[in-house]
């Protein structure tokens, strides 16, 4: 009846029953809140059943927020072990807890935090920018958001019932084939990242044929904002490399489960096969993560230099190229792995191709500043942030593409500091600029700019301070994943550098959360009063009010110029004519949420084996998509008098606060 | 609201000052543990072209980089809004010679690394036996959870979590798996190679002074995975002659089913072994082949 | 379906049903390319993995050719009678298309038969997806068309609901001219399962 599952898996140490009963507070809080502020029925109208792109995207920023803790958590977690276990002392977590924390912190962070930023910023600004009043497909949209959301919550699930995967976030076999790996950990990996995987990949296809059907008249592809472009080629990323990865993890799983030979050792399988086919579509995962906050990078920059972005066609072929690129650079991830040198090289060269369009986009950006008027703003703060810590992890990646000197850096602390230079100095950091950038645009207010000063400080130093000792710790033969060493390797020192890194980095994070709340608390004292455009911007998303109304433009503006609201503003378009007409927008609907939940129940079910509530969850969501799909199209209509009236109505309120 | 203006000057200082300080961390590091820094300061003639290698890119890559810090603290402080004396050029967007220099120099670039890695690939093959005048020996390397057993076929004897090797010998390792992925790594004489279960790898190493230096597995093959470290001792060819002559009077003997004991998941002291089976090798990378 | 409010042109519905119609075609093409990858790192799992018969029978002394190319012609009629069914709705004509549309069903659910027995008889005689990564990427990149197959109808099975309840609308051509798309494909990858896998195989 309940497959594998026994009340033993609600049984943990001490350390991962705090985080639990944390969790389970939490939620408990939350729930009390909203009844007592009777939000259930706002949360479910405006929501849980919204296809609003701008609600959506918010929803995937508050998911990103929540899966941060945890990632950040198990980080602190990991750092703090690596300090304490040397020698006779084995720190504070077993060698099984400590191997599920750092593969938790792996997935939790790629796959929430890093994908959820790109599909939350794609979803708030991709339609702003092309002057559209939607996406193409608002309830795939939606969909792809709760197939996010539920891969979200079985992984918190997996951190209170039973156990989590040991086998890193790419869980190679053989470790977790069956033979190593019996337990429901891998199998909780599998259905967290597979039920994840499939939104990205219907998300993705989403924005493709936004992009590329919906810009508004006159808006031809090479006077489309950088940003736009950036998320163009990570979406035909999404949808050439997402179906690799979820056919790879349906063979896992049918190895794991009815005893298929893909990747065991026995019985012919072929494990290296697996490391290909994961790294076939995990090298351009990490340019679907990266590219759109180039992106945001190519609308800061200019906006706060006063300038237009320094040769846009040359940035708009240096994406193409490392789109393409990106295909054919897989096996630097594996060099190691006894390949020809024919092979490694052609490999390596390829790698070290792709630096070169990277280098010409920082180029273009600091000569974007030059003979610009420069202000340093939150946004522009995380730039800086991220010119000084990107560009030395770029440069240790050619170093790593040199397949001799990665044979003696591979799976070392090197490798780990290069990638978080990236990832944090690139992912993360651009996340923070949007996020400080576009806020003012989705709440009417600004952030407070003090807090997010010292929050800046503490994630530059604490960065340095946690990351660039990882180098030399990986010369002196520091590998990755270690739960503890012997003193003799003089680490431990490095490693408490470290982790005073970690603890500043903490801090900028809680400054970061603080100053959320704050600017909220604050927010009649910091109001936008400049009818949605505080920064003085150059895109469209600035010209229509903060909060944008529901149907984005009340006019579909016509360009003629990259930068049109530069244009108009400094006289060299019309501004927009004030015609109204009847604007028919999606209607709610639970469906997405529904589907998603019964995800939930099914990534459950099977990786506990419970059979039964499989094929029930599975039959639920093929019986709820089939509903959906042969409804009737039906649409609401916000006639032009509404639209006329709702405009004047925002401008009176922006102009009443203050 | 009205924006505060960020100090600029302090700003772009406390940047510099915190690079600088993360900049002697290296000489620093590098005093402090010198010859424990074995890609740094390698024993052995792989590891040795191997940092060279590491050394040129990095040169090479610093010629790029450091324009481009020097250009953000230069731009970040002359272009700031409140500088009087910063030219404002707001249609300056494009610039054919600039884009040239900058596609065009990181291009040379890329070919000059490009050759060099297509050149020092081949030289460095871990499959290529390195050439010397001492006569090449063989160990037979297998990863088991969570230790490492060594086969020296011709000397007829075994050790776990031991090596011991002659200097200035070139080692021929051959190397397999009864455990997950495994990747066998001495720092200080050179790079690493997968050890993995069903096949064979080959990895070639020489040490070219005595010495003791640490070897361990850089890829997690389970819960006793960060045990998987062994110390590998160079000594002198007479030396090593007399520990496989002592080593080969042990009544430890190594074959199948002692073998079998061992693969079971355990972490376990050092130990010698006089080998029993001369095929024991082949054997354990047979075993999930089918016949 | 939207209804025209009184005392409003029909314009911007015409427009969002036009607009709607093109998107929906371009993003199920696109969706479609999506499942060619799948189906290509099946294929490519299948190139790797075909000799890997771990001491048991290998493809060419499993595979029966009289069987596939039953199979082949039966999927490939039922292409022609999908495509058919498109052609009457172009005239309007329901009837048609409700009986061009059955024998799609017929034809496909024939297909799908032919398979399941294929399959159950391996696995009978022990020769089952776990006896050897060759069977077991066999049976998946084979079972995995299979699969979208019996997908494919029941969306027919919804298909002919519609079109007897509805008829011919906006709606239900949109749907048609999409599972036509879906339809051919699976003949498409069928083609590449026949060749790559049947035909080589019994070599």
């Amino acid at each position: 009846m309940f497959g594998r599952l026994t009340l033993n898996a609600f049984l943990h140490d001490f350390v991962q029953t705090q985080a639990v009963v944390g969790m389970v507070v939490g939620a408990i809080a939350l729930v009390i809140g909203l009844t007592y502020f009777k939000l259930w029925k706002t949360l479910w109208n405006d929501w849980i059943t919204t296809v609003d792109h701008k609600r959506i995207g918010i929803m995937y920023i508050v998911v990103v927020v929540i899966m941060f803790l945890k990632g950040f958590t198990d980080a602190m977690m990991i750092r703090l072990q690596q300090m304490l276990s040397v020698g006779d002392s084995q720190g504070f977590l077993d060698a099984a807890h400590f191997q599920e924390v750092f593969s938790a912190h792996g997935t939790t962070m790629i796959f929430f935090v890093g994908m959820g930023s790109v599909f939350g910023l794609m979803n708030l600004i991709i339609p702003l920018q092309i002057g559209a009043r939607d996406v193409a497909f608002p309830f795939i949209n939606a969909l792809g958001f709760w197939l996010f959301a539920s891969g979200a919550l079985l992984s918190l699930i997996s951190l209170a019932v039973g156990r989590f995967s040991g086998a890193g976030w790419l869980a190679y076999p053989p470790l977790s084939s069956l033979q190593y790996s019996p337990g429901e950990g891998v199998d909780y990996w599998i259905w967290i990242v597979q039920i994840a995987g499939i939104g990205s990949t219907i998300g993705g296809i989403n924005f493709l044929v936004t992009i590329l059907k919906m810009r508004c008249p006159g808006m031809t592809l090479m006077r489309m904002p950088i940003f736009v472009w950036s998320c163009l080629c990570a979406v035909i990323l999404i949808v050439l490399a997402f179906p690799i990865l979820t056919a790879t993890l349906a063979m896992l799983s049918l190895d794991r489960t009815i005893g298929t030979h893909f990747f065991t050792v026995d019985g012919g399988g072929n494990y290296m096969m697996y490391i290909n086919l994961i790294w076939a579509w995990g090298h351009p995962e990490v340019y679907i993560l990266i590219l759109p906050m180039f992106g945001v990078f190519s609308e800061i920059v200019p906006t706060f230099s006063e300038k237009r972005l320094f040769g846009y066609a040359s940035m708009v072929w240096a994406l193409l190229f490392i789109t393409f690129i990106s295909f054919v650079v897989w096996l630097h991830h594996f060099f190691t792995m006894g390949a020809s040198p024919y092979v490694n090289a052609f490999f390596g060269i390829a790698t070290m191709v792709i630096a070169i369009p990277t280098g010409v986009k920082i180029f273009n950006w600091l000569f974007t500043k030059f003979r610009g008027r420069v202000h340093f703003t939150s946004p522009m703060l995380w730039f800086f942030a991220f010119l000084l810590n990107f560009t030395v992890a770029g440069m240790t990646g050619m170093l790593l593409s040199v397949p001799p000197v990665d044979f003696q850096v591979h799976n070392s602390l090197f490798l780990i500091a290069h990638f978080h230079g990236m990832v944090i100095g690139g992912v993360l950091f651009g996340f923070f600029a949007a996020f400080t950038y576009w806020f003012p645009k989705f709440t009417g207010f600004y952030l407070d700019e003090r807090l997010n000063w010292y929050a800046f400080w503490c994630w530059l130093s604490g960065f340095l301070l946690a990351f660039m000792p990882l180098y030399m710790l990986g010369f002196m033969g520091a590998t990755r994943r270690l739960d503890h060493y012997e003193a003799e390797t003089g680490w431990q020192f490095l490693f408490i550098v470290v982790f005073i890194g970690a603890i500043i980095l903490f801090c900028g994070a809680i400054i970061q959360f603080a100053g959320l709340f704050w600017s909220i608390y604050n927010r009649k004292k910091n109001w936008d009063h400049t009818n949605g455009d505080p920064w003085n911007g150059r895109t469209l998303e600035w010209s229509i009010p903060s909060p944008p109304p529901i149907y984005n433009f009340a006019t579909i503006p016509t360009v003629n110029s990259r930068d049109p609201l530069w244009e108009i503003k400094h006289g060299g378009s019309p501004p927009a004519k004030k015609e109204y007409e009847d604007i028919y927008l999606p209607i709610n609907t639970s469906m997405g949420c529904f589907i998603g939940l019964f995800s939930l129940f099914f990534g459950f079910a099977m990786t506990w084996q419970m059979w039964w509530l499989a094929i029930i969850s599975f039959v639920a969501i093929i019986v709820t998509l089939i509903i959906r799909l042969s409804s009737a199209d039906k649409h609401k209509l916000i006639t032009a008098e509404v639209v006329k009236k709702m405009e004047s109505d925002q401008i009176r309120s922006q102009k009443s606060y203050g | 609201m009205k924006i505060p203006k960020k100090p600029v000057l302090p700003m772009l200082i406390a940047a510099g000052i915190l690079i600088f300080i993360i900049l002697l961390m290296q000489p620093f590091t590098i005093l402090k543990f010198g010859d424990k820094i074995g890609v740094l300061f390698p024993k052995g003639m792989i590891g040795y072209e191997q940092r060279n290698l590491l050394f040129i890119v990095q040169a090479l890559m610093l010629l790029v980089i450091i324009p481009v810090y020097v250009l953000t603290f230069m731009f970040s402080w002359i272009y700031r809004a409140d500088n009087p004396r910063g030219i404002y050029d707001p249609d300056l967007v494009d610039n054919v010679p600039a884009e040239i220099i900058w596609w065009g120099l990181p291009f040379v670039m890329v070919v000059i690394v490009s050759v060099l890695t297509w050149i020092k690939t081949h030289e460095l093959d871990p499959y290529k036996s390195i050439e010397s005048k001492n006569k090449e020996m063989t160990v037979q390397v297998v990863a088991l959870q969570w230790k490492w057993l060594f086969i020296y076929p011709t000397e007829k004897i075994a050790s776990l979590n031991y090596l011991q090797l002659p200097v200035n010998t070139p080692v021929r390792f051959e190397l397999s798996a009864d455990s997950p992925m495994n990747s066998f790594w001495i720092p200080s004489l050179g790079g690493q190679i997968y050890a993995m279960p069903g096949m064979t790898t080959i990895l070639n190493l020489i040490a070219n002074e005595p010495g003791n230096y640490r070897g361990s597995s850089a890829h997690i093959s389970g819960e006793g995975f960060a045990r998987m470290y062994f110390n590998t001792k160079v000594t002198s060819k007479e030396d090593f002659d007399t520990w496989v002559a002592t080593t080969q009077g042990t009544t430890n003997k190594l074959e199948i089913k002692a073998f079998n004991n061992l693969a079971l998941p355990s972490v376990m002291d050092p130990q010698i072994f006089t080998l029993e089976d001369p095929e024991l090798f082949d054997r354990i990378v047979n075993k999930y082949m089918h016949h | 379906m939207d209804k025209v409010e009184k005392g409003h042109s029909n314009t911007q519905l015409d427009l969002l049903h036009e607009e709607t119609f093109t998107r929906t075609v371009f993003g199920f093409w696109l969706y479609l390319m999506t499942d060619c990858l799948l189906f290509g790192t099946l294929f490519c799992t299948y190139g790797v993995l075909y000799n890997q018969t771990a001491g048991g029978p290998s493809s060419n002394e499993l595979f029966s050719l009289k069987l596939v190319f039953t199979e082949t012609m039966i999927l490939l009629l039922s292409s022609f009678s999908c495509g058919m069914a498109l052609l009457a709705m172009l005239k309007f004509q329901k009837a048609k298309i409700i009986g061009w549309l059955m024998t799609t069903f017929v034809l496909g659910a024939a297909f799908l038969f032919l398979e399941i027995t294929e399959f159950k008889d391996l696995i009978h005689d022990g020769h089952g997806p776990d006896r050897s990564a060759f069977l077991s990427s066999y049976f998946t990149l084979v079972g995995t068309h299979g699969l979208h197959v019996f997908f494919g109808l029941l969306w027919l099975t919804v298909m002919i609901w519609q079109v007897i309840t509805f008829g011919v609308n906006i709606e239900t051509f949109r749907r048609l001219v999409l599972f036509n798309m879906f339809w051919h494909l699976l003949d498409l990858v069928w083609i590449f399962i026949f060749t790559f896998v049947y035909l080589i195989g019994v070599n």
